[in-house]
């Protein structure tokens, strides 16, 4: 594609609304409405509790309270457990919680009771005046606990696994066995969560005049939102519309559907006929949203002298918290995309997954794949330890080539697609990283630094990230007589500027001015047909969508343009909303074409009168075209036949304090290859906010869960999220270009690539500066002072025994 | 807390040059009176513990977190918020300000929910420092907490906006 705006940094156009505080996220609408209610959530305060007895009398006499609801208060499709959204074969055993808990709760902060009340502080107040009787049951808290099912969460699934599940291509146990040489790993990594600033929200609204439903959802997803809602409150479809406003993050959590309050929400304010809002806070989103990456694993390898992969047998247990709304998404993942760029001759994956009375797990940004990079890249950095390799040496070794495209690895895919990569250039891709960081470089770094009795190391880390999965997204463009362009795809936007970047796309399918192009996103009254915005998906899904309803649009306006100027429509060309003949000063604006698309019956001003029945058409021919439409419209979508695999590597080098165990992150590079890029200003800007989140999850970040089920440290206070003091300084990033073939712009995503190779990389530079293994996930400052410690020559065997320490 | 009817509190609050009288109970918080009462939800919240810095507004100049902050402790007090930064230039809308310009500048902001937090932590940081180093520019956001950047953009939208600073000033 020849085009101006594509691959360029276009300043973003939502930042004028969000820099002026207009933006408009879900608890910012309906202010000013007078008769808006709200409400608040009564959550289990137990991880693993039978509800014998609710009572709610203190709470009806409260003035402001409107509405009190517990399970038995629900009826219908309400009163049926919530949707479990992925089936899969393998989940055999899946479980899905109530809107409001029936009978037994399994996680501290599961929805209990439901208040609405003119104003929260009121809401609240009833709350905390309902009173459950509990019989308090032992909660399973971690994977450990979980696989020795001594305990389980439910009573049916009586050794907590939810789902087993194998895949193997080739014969890796036996390869394993006849190898030169074999190494075992055991690795580990803990929770996790997306944590937008924006927790979740939702406000409904029922207009008793159109009987219709109008829901507004902090979510990453309208349509499925929608389709839950009319399903569980009976309502036909045409009923509902869901609108995703400004959203303040997503990072995966927004994408599990629908929560309780989702539910309940839109159902109080059909019942009490007033709008309904539910605004999450900080401590509910700790304990009544969603984490993830909560995985334990054991890995054996057999390899050749140059350190190629012979086989690859790798068993995990995934912690899947006590729900699972969203399937086996996670693990999957893990399984799959653990190989990387790496194309082992055998290899053989089986997970558990298990149920655990903690908060449900959905995927978070990288979604398993952070796991699974993890885990290959520990061993490869493992065979390079064993063979005395360089650690870039044994991955090239094992490198997918560049003329193996498409490369099929005889896997499933997340989206039950066949697992085969599209294209990429590991070589040089490895060949950028290595420049980039300095890494033939380093051992003289290490020696200076020592020298002033520093200690540093250096880390790399590969992966291959499977994003634009199906089934399809779809768009809609309308240009008005005015020559504006209205665009509609359905897919939800949360940070990513959609409305700067599919503008681009526009501007140079149509060949129109980027200010005249106006894109809505998540709305179902613009666009009823679409999936979400999750899987790095939006870019190439609704990206390729919107070109190709783009171009749908275009061909029309050719079409009758080439009639009103009398010439052949190859002979035409479009800039800046104008056509004209090519060499020739005729021409004809969009805005003139749009109206003479539609022929009209009645004028309403100068641009209509050109239009009406007396204006327009031959007189001998229908006013509107047997196969054709009335409007300069096109529509689109696209599906494509599987996902396109973005990839890419980080080097990291980093000191660490000899005496305190402090880490230090002294220069982090980055080699990103998602195609091409449509503005390479947001694309860094989603890396930079990747790997800073990789910070948190690698050196900060876990979720401190006592052995009662109590997370300890909800709250901001004790989540340690980085700030600015926490990231690196700078990032270098340095982007490689290889096109996907699988779509009309070559595009893969780049949402999540960020925070996929973090721990891995990060576990590799502490390795490499400490000089032994780094096998848990994240790692504090006091942590690495145990591991110090333990490996020290003079250590007991109880000190080496010693667990690392889960606090904060 | 066990009583039925709240005390209420006739309250003005001086906020972006305007007065509004708004009449709260004791206990609501300047960020909920401010969004929910007055209707300017710029003010963001985003952890209601003070960590945060989504609703971080200006008192009398200073910065100020707004959730950990009453509306009647707030009497007589100047505030600005996101809504008060842009500067007037005869357009209806007005000008961006420094700041403002410099986070559109150079991508500082993602989603936009604690975009406000950083605007107006950042005024008054310039105010104090009009020439910060990038070290000072690290420090001046350094309570502010971003999901979504990787505060990288926002340190240079910090330092873009000394320069917008001292570009308009000289034009002046």
């Amino acid at each position: 594609m020849t085009t101006k705006l594509f691959g360029t940094k276009v300043a973003r156009v939502e930042d004028q609304r969000f820099l002026r505080g207009q933006g408009r996220y879900v608890d910012d609408l309906l202010t000013d409405d007078p008769r808006l209610l709200h409400s608040a959530v009564l959550r289990s305060p137990h991880a693993h509790a039978r509800i014998l007895d609710i009572d709610v009398s203190d709470v009806l006499d409260l003035e402001g309270v409107v509405a009190v609801w517990t399970w038995d208060d629900l009826t219908g499709p309400m009163a049926e457990p919530l949707p479990l959204l992925i089936p899969h074969p393998a989940l055999t055993h899946g479980r899905t919680q109530y809107a409001l808990a029936r009978d037994e709760v399994n996680y501290v902060g599961e929805a209990i009771a439901f208040v609405v009340a003119v104003d929260r502080y009121v809401a609240e107040d009833a709350v905390s005046r309902i009173r459950v009787d509990y019989e308090y049951l032992e909660p399973v808290v971690g994977i450990p606990a979980a696989r020795a099912a001594q305990r389980t969460v439910h009573d049916d699934v009586p050794d907590n696994v939810g789902a087993r599940m194998t895949q193997e291509n080739g014969d890796a146990r036996a390869a394993i066995a006849d190898a030169p040489h074999t190494i075992t790993l055991e690795l580990d990594i803990e929770r996790s969560a997306c944590t937008p600033m924006e927790g979740r929200g939702t406000v409904a609204r029922w207009d008793p005049d159109t009987s219709r439903l109008t829901v507004w959802s902090s979510t990453q997803t309208s349509t499925g939102v929608r389709g839950c809602v009319a399903a569980k409150l009976g309502l036909d479809l045409a009923k509902v519309d869901v609108i995703t406003p400004d959203v303040g993050g997503g990072f995966g959590v927004k994408i599990n559907h629908p929560w309780p309050e989702e539910l309940l929400v839109p159902l109080a304010a059909m019942t009490l006929g007033r709008p309904v809002k539910f605004t999450e806070d900080r401590r509910e989103h700790f304990i009544s949203s969603a984490h993830e990456r909560a995985q334990q694993h054991h890995v054996e390898v057999g390899f050749d002298d140059d350190g190629r992969l012979l086989g690859l047998n790798v068993e995990f247990w995934h912690d899947h918290g006590a729900y699972t709304p969203y399937g086996l998404i996670v693990p999957i993942i893990t399984s799959t995309q653990l190989l990387g760029p790496y194309k082992p001759l055998n290899y053989r994956v089986s997970f558990e997954s298990l149920y655990t009375n903690t908060v449900i797990v959905t995927p978070y940004r990288g979604a398993g794949r952070p796991q699974g990079c993890f885990v290959m890249e520990r061993t490869m950095d493992a065979i390079a330890a064993y063979l005395g390799k360089d650690r870039t040496e044994v991955r090239s070794t094992n490198f997918i080539q560049p003329d193996e495209f498409p490369y099929e690895h005889g896997l499933i895919f997340q989206d039950g697609r066949e697992l085969t990569y599209d294209s990429g250039d590991y070589p040089a891709s490895l060949a950028k990283l290595k420049e980039l960081v300095g890494w033939d470089e380093f051992e003289d770094f290490r020696a200076e630094m020592a020298s002033q009795g520093r200690r540093v190391g250096i880390g790399l880390a590969c992966y291959v990230e499977g994003t634009g999965v199906g089934p399809y997204e779809g768009a809609h463009v309308h240009i008005e007589t005015s020559g504006k362009v209205k665009v509609a795809t359905g897919l939800t936007t949360q940070g990513q500027g959609h409305q700067t970047a599919f503008a681009q796309i526009v501007a140079d399918t149509l060949g129109v001015r980027f200010e005249n192009v106006e894109i809505t996103t998540g709305d179902t009254r613009k666009m009823p047909y679409a999936v979400g915005t999750f899987a790095s998906r939006a870019a190439v899904m609704s990206g390729s969508a919107i070109h190709l309803a783009a171009l749908r649009a275009k061909e029309k306006a050719l079409r009758i343009a080439a009639e009103a100027l009398e010439a052949a429509e190859d002979d035409l060309e479009i800039k800046d909303g104008v056509v004209s003949v090519k060499g020739t000063d005729a021409s004809i604006d969009l805005g003139t074409v749009a109206v003479l698309s539609n022929p009209l019956r009645y004028a309403f001003d100068e641009a209509s009168k050109a239009a009406t029945q007396f204006s327009v058409g031959d007189p001998g021919k229908p006013p509107v075209d047997e196969d054709d439409e009335p409007g300069l419209e096109g529509k689109d979508f696209y599906s494509p036949e599987r996902s396109t695999f973005a990839n890419g590597m980080h080097a990291v080098i980093v000191e660490t304090d000899p005496d305190t165990a402090e880490i230090t992150i002294l220069k982090y590079a980055v080699v990103h290859d998602c195609g091409h890029l449509i503005n390479p200003m947001i694309v860094e800007g989603q890396i930079h906010g990747g790997v800073a989140q990789g910070v948190g999850g690698a050196l900060y970040e876990r979720m401190a869960y006592d052995e009662s089920g109590q997370l300890l440290n909800a709250s901001f206070m004790d989540f340690l999220m980085p700030y600015v003091t926490e990231v690196p300084t700078t990032i270098d990033i340095d982007h490689l270009e290889t096109p996907s073939p699988l779509n009309p712009l070559g595009i893969k995503g780049a949402g999540e690539a960020g925070v996929i190779p973090s721990a891995a990389v990060f576990a590799a530079a502490i390795e490499d500066a400490e000089g032994f293994p780094i096998t848990a996930m994240p790692i504090s400052p006091s942590e690495l002072f145990d591991l110090r410690l333990a490996h020290a020559p003079e250590a007991t065997p109880t000190a080496a025994a010693a667990p690392a320490p889960t606090g904060t | 807390m066990t009583s039925q009817t709240e005390e209420l509190h006739d309250v003005r609050l001086h906020v972006n040059g305007t007065v509004h009288e708004v009449r709260v109970p004791a206990r609501r918080l300047l960020s909920d009176a401010l969004r929910h009462d007055l209707g300017l939800t710029g003010t963001h919240v985003g952890c209601e513990h003070g960590v945060c810095g989504a609703c971080t507004i200006l008192v009398d100049g200073s910065p100020m977190r707004a959730c950990l902050m009453f509306a009647v402790s707030a009497v007589d007090a100047e505030i600005t918020t996101v809504e008060g930064l842009t500067e007037s230039d005869g357009s209806a809308q007005g000008r961006l300000s420094p700041v403002q310009q410099g986070f559109s500048d150079c991508h500082g902001l993602q989603c936009g929910f604690c975009t406000p937090g950083f605007l107006t932590t950042i005024t008054a940081g310039l105010r104090d420092n009009p020439d910060p180093t990038e070290e000072e520019a690290r420090e001046m956001i350094a309570g502010n907490l971003c999901r979504c950047t990787g505060y990288q953009n926002i340190v240079k939208s910090v330092l873009r906006a000394a320069e917008i600073e001292r570009e308009r000033g000289e034009s002046a």
